[in-house]
């Protein structure tokens, strides 16, 4: 989902940012076992990235909003973990296994943990020419799909220029649906006038990029 | 307000998540979905390997020789798996210079985007609602939380990581230390001068 509370980018009332001296990695020692359990079961290759991102959007907006961090990740994991029929709800009810686990192509193996993760590579064979190039002028579309965008609300139909070509990568609107849809598309960082974005009282100079998607734009 | 933030730890949720996430792993394990000597390796990595200290050794060549600095804002990638002692960096590393005229600050609006090989995991208040609402529409005041004052003629930029693409900002580099070694150099990089939310320190 999309127009949800996740995408807050220019929204007011959250009060100020609160830095913490000396921060923990992890807060409390469950917040690290759900940090490694994230990661573990995202080798098995069963969702993508942006299918994680969409089970959080998934989250009833009051249980978004109340929850920490690694808690979102929790609830997020259990939900996958239950719709690939991984886990059941009477085994979560009872904190164990009840029945032989299903067979996964990929499991996570100690002697893959052993040096630090190298992130993935998103980045994919193009399948036709990029139809923008650095300097074009180019507008946002109006987009509001009922399913997973990375085109945030506050940058949809705004003028903006292109800065950059990023290459050819993974979409994410249609990898959040399946593992099988990498639909590759050329990326764009796409820099705003701060005024196009909040109006004349925006912060003077202001410029704010995205990182967008072809079909996320068109010619202005 | 100071304590309406929405990651702030509640003890009742404390105590309900070590029972949940103690219960899921059990049942992830027993299932042979994973092995819990793995999860412990992960969680140790990201506690003391992975940190703003690779980040900072990348920052401090970047002072020193601008033939490195030019590489580096050409192709982050490229530039910050050179040095080898520092954690790999997956695709798609971005380096991003301030100058007196243009302070640069990231920020994921939509979810937590952070270049972890470089910065280690993101702090909470990168991932809380207050910090990913107010940088693209206020900066300067988001700065100000962090007690930092620009001059009034920097304008600023906001890079919201919005793909799988990473930012690492490439802050200024102090005056007082000319002559200094990147050892020395790199102690003055912080983790919030290279999201932008802070600076250099100075030399004491």
């Amino acid at each position: 989902m999309s127009n949800t509370i996740p995408d807050m980018g220019g929204m007011h009332g959250f009060g100020p940012v609160v830095p913490e001296e000396n921060e923990p990695t992890f807060h409390a020692e469950w917040e690290g076992r759900v940090h490694a359990m994230q990661r573990a079961m995202g080798t098995t290759g069963l969702w993508t990235i942006d299918g994680g991102r969409a089970s959080l959007e998934a989250l009833p907006p009051v249980e978004y909003l109340r929850s920490s961090y690694y808690r979102r990740w929790f609830l997020g994991l259990e939900q996958r973990l239950l719709k690939h029929g991984l886990v059941s709800d009477d085994e979560i009810a009872a904190g164990h296994s009840l029945r032989r686990g299903v067979a996964l192509n990929r499991t996570l193996k100690l002697s893959d943990v052993q040096q630090p993760p190298t992130r993935g590579n998103f980045e994919r064979p193009s399948r036709a020419p990029a139809k923008f190039k650095v300097g074009d002028a180019v507008h946002t579309r109006q987009l509001n799909p009922a399913t997973h965008t990375r085109l945030p609300r506050y940058a949809r139909d705004k003028f903006g220029r292109i800065e950059a070509i990023r290459g050819c990568h993974v979409f994410p609107d249609t990898a959040a649906l399946s593992v099988a849809n990498e639909d590759p598309e050329w990326l764009y960082t796409v820099v705003f006038d701060g005024r196009e974005l909040w109006g004349d009282a925006a912060e003077p100079g202001l410029t704010v990029s995205i990182d967008a998607f072809e079909p996320y734009l068109e010619p202005a | 307000m100071a304590h309406s933030h929405d990651d702030h730890q509640h003890g009742s949720e404390l105590s309900e998540m070590q029972l949940r996430v103690r219960a899921l792993e059990t049942i992830l394990a027993e299932k042979g979905y994973v092995d819990p000597a793995a999860l412990d390796r992960i969680v140790e990595t990201y506690e003391t390997e992975v940190g703003p200290h690779n980040g900072a050794k990348i920052v401090a060549r970047a002072w020193v020789d601008p033939a490195f600095k030019a590489r580096l804002l050409a192709d982050g990638t490229e530039a910050a798996n050179s040095l080898g002692h520092v954690s790999p960096v997956g695709s798609h590393l971005i380096a991003i210079e301030n100058t007196p005229g243009q302070h640069n600050l990231v920020v994921c609006t939509l979810c937590s985007c952070y270049p972890w090989e470089v910065l280690g995991l993101p702090p909470v208040w990168y991932k809380s609602a207050p910090f990913r609402s107010r940088a693209v529409i206020d900066p300067r005041s988001v700065l100000a939380d962090f007690g930092v004052a620009l001059p009034a003629e920097t304008t600023i930029r906001v890079w919201d990581s919005t793909a799988e693409t990473r930012f690492l900002v490439v802050p200024m580099r102090p005056p007082g230390t000319e002559g200094w070694s990147e050892e020395r150099l790199a102690e003055l990089v912080t983790r919030d001068s290279m999201v932008g939310t802070g600076l250099a320190k100075r030399p004491s």
